[in-house]
């Protein structure tokens, strides 16, 4: 069937069976690779995206019922010569090793961050729960996410 | 003659004052010495640690986030809502200066120390059946536990129900003491799983609905239905809604372990008390299951397989890939090919896989209602080894909730369709009905803590 998505902010009009997860639309048809396939099962969140404001996990949301809402994906935070201030905080504390959580984790940091951009240590911790890192740079991504907050403050102020 | 009358009547007042008075006042009973913390046997408080573990003791003394037993968690009752205690040995806040006698007291009459009447959502009505060796035992365990400064907070209860002085009637009526008499037709272990089913464990205290007056209603012993912290309390009586009948051993392994292959998981209040039974000792929590199992015996689950055929197994990390079951008309299947199918039709048995909905409970139950706290808010991790599962409150509509309720009703159980999914969908999803969510170790999560868990 054909269905119309908003992909970072915009319409996107693709041919996909209604229970194809959101993932593999990501990836094979728009070419948005920064989302990964991690578990397929929405237990590490590698996969996590932002829908209408919320993280969720891409690999289990068929894109049946997103229709009407807005996607957004890593590419929309910024880019390579003008990183986003999440980019930009996981840059400076070199937050990622293998790097193949940290899509998933940017994406659900800023979440939080775009309700609660002054995210206690602990909100963080909590936030962040549902995604591993199997590297282990979790004390890193968790500066990183705290940093992301500050440079959030400051590009409002 | 008026003179007779009104010395009779002098005579009858003070007769119904002292009858007043004995049912109501209750002495204090002297404090312990300040900073002279009993001593204990050791063998006594491990002994008292596996028995507050079957009281659960933790669950409702323990605040989310607070320091263990130091109390202060909200009790919502018909009647307003009450605090629980602190009973951690904290001199000031606390049990610390109880004496032993003044413990027994509480668990067997429902008396603070200094003599003021406990409310019964504290359930002595049950703790009344507990053998004073049983509370030495328990009474050791808690006066060996860090003290925690903390002050309870006031309850907050409407007129008549702040005076206490009313609990001395509600005590006549349901408050009965005494050791459960031994049934001598069935075995030691039966009467053994009784003892703390009915004492201690107090089931009943949630999985019996409540009379008026707040005190279980005998005549529908374990018939559940009630709904706390916005679970729904499943029968554990004949009205057992479970696929296949439980038995003691896979009832004892649930409650050990907090999931049953054949079931599901513990979740909502029940994790915690799976969580807490996984401290208890085997041989009590086999004696429990015995006893509970035995109340089920008649509903109308299938037999439990002689021996479980073990599913084939997966090979990899990644057979994940969701069977696609091209276009459905049935906005429910498709949503269940992309979301649930994963994990549970995969094969893989508890706790890696979701359960197989055939055998699950949630959704063969006469209420969704734990079915749609499932899908929208999953089973957060915990820190121990046991099920998780996503929840999809983050993406979710009502509509599309109650799509899935209706085709998982319909394609896994031979039963019909909820007539009240729209509703306790829509109530779940305003607040209406307030959802308290566990991990299956036990410890709560509010939804909110992950954005997955968050409501629209």
């Amino acid at each position: 069937m054909s269905i119309t998505l908003n992909v970072n902010g915009r319409d996107q009009a693709i041919e996909a069976e209604p229970d194809t997860p959101l993932l593999y639309v990501l990836r094979n048809d728009l070419e948005l690779n920064a989302a990964k396939y991690g578990c397929g099962l929405g237990q590490c969140g590698a996969c996590t995206v932002i829908v209408d404001g919320k993280a969720i996990f891409s690999c289990l949301t068929p894109v049946a019922v997103l229709e009407g809402k807005k996607i957004r994906t890593v590419e929309s935070l910024g880019t390579v010569d003008k990183p986003g201030p999440m980019q930009q905080a996981f840059i400076e504390n070199q937050a990622a090793q293998c790097g193949y959580c940290i899509a998933g984790m940017m994406m659900r940091a800023q979440a939080l961050l775009e309700k609660n951009p002054k995210a206690s240590d602990t909100e963080i911790r909590a936030a962040l729960e549902p995604n591993l890192c199997r590297c282990g740079t979790h004390m890193r991504i968790l500066k990183a996410v705290k940093r992301a907050g500050e440079l959030m403050q400051q590009g409002q102020a | 003659m008026l003179r007779n009358w009104l010395i009779a009547l002098v005579i009858a007042i003070i007769v119904i004052g002292a009858v007043a008075v004995a049912v109501i006042y209750r002495p204090a009973i002297d404090p312990l010495p300040a900073g002279q913390a009993p001593h204990f046997d050791t063998a006594m408080i491990a002994h008292g640690a596996e028995l507050a573990a079957i009281g659960d003791c933790g669950s409702c003394h323990t605040a989310s986030g607070g320091k263990p037993f130091a109390g202060g968690v909200a009790v919502p009752t018909p009647f307003g809502t009450i605090y629980s205690s602190n009973i951690t040995p904290d001199e000031k806040t606390g049990i610390g200066r109880w004496s032993e006698a003044a413990f027994e007291r509480a668990m067997q009459q429902g008396v603070a120390r200094d003599g003021h009447l406990l409310y019964p959502a504290f359930p002595y009505d049950h703790f009344t059946h507990v053998t004073a060796d049983d509370d030495k035992a328990l009474y050791a365990f808690l006066m060996t536990r860090d003290p925690a400064e903390s002050r309870t907070p006031a309850n907050k209860l409407g007129f008549p129900f702040n005076v206490r002085a009313i609990l001395a009637g509600w005590n006549l009526l349901f408050l009965h003491p005494g050791p459960i008499a031994e049934d001598s037709s069935q075995s030691a272990e039966w009467n053994r799983g009784r003892y703390l089913a009915e004492g201690l464990g107090h089931c009943a205290a949630c999985h019996t609905p409540h009379n008026g007056f707040g005190a279980e209603d005998a005549s529908q012993a374990y018939a559940g239905g009630s709904v706390i912290d916005g679970w729904y309390v499943y029968p554990i009586d004949d009205k057992s809604a479970a696929p296949v009948k439980w038995d003691a051993a896979s009832l004892a392994s649930y409650l050990k372990s907090g999931f049953a292959a054949d079931h599901g998981a513990a979740a909502g209040p029940m994790a915690q008390v799976t969580a807490a039974l996984g401290e208890a000792s085997d041989a009590d929590v086999t004696a429990l299951a015995t006893y509970v199992a035995s109340k089920m015996q008649n509903a109308s689950g299938k037999a439990p397989p002689a021996a479980a055929p073990s599913p084939p197994l997966t090979s990899g990390d990644s057979l994940a890939v969701p069977q696609l079951v091209k276009a459905s008309a049935d906005q429910g299947e498709t949503i269940f090919a992309t979301a649930c199918s994963s994990c549970h039709t995969s094969g893989r048995p508890l706790p890696y896989g979701g359960v197989d909905f055939h055998l699950s409970t949630a959704i063969s139950a006469d209420s969704p209602q734990n079915a749609i706290n499932m899908i929208l808010f999953g089973l957060p991790a915990g820190a121990t080894h046991g099920p998780i599962m996503p929840g999809f409150a983050g993406v979710l509509n009502h509509d599309q909730v109650v799509a899935v309720l209706g085709y998982l009703r319909k394609n896994f159980t031979g039963k019909p369709a909820w007539s009240d999914a729209d509703k306790l969908v829509a109530d779940t999803l305003s607040g209406a009905t307030a959802v308290k969510t566990y991990s299956a170790d036990g410890v709560e999560r509010m939804p909110g803590a992950g954005d997955l868990r968050i409501l629209p």
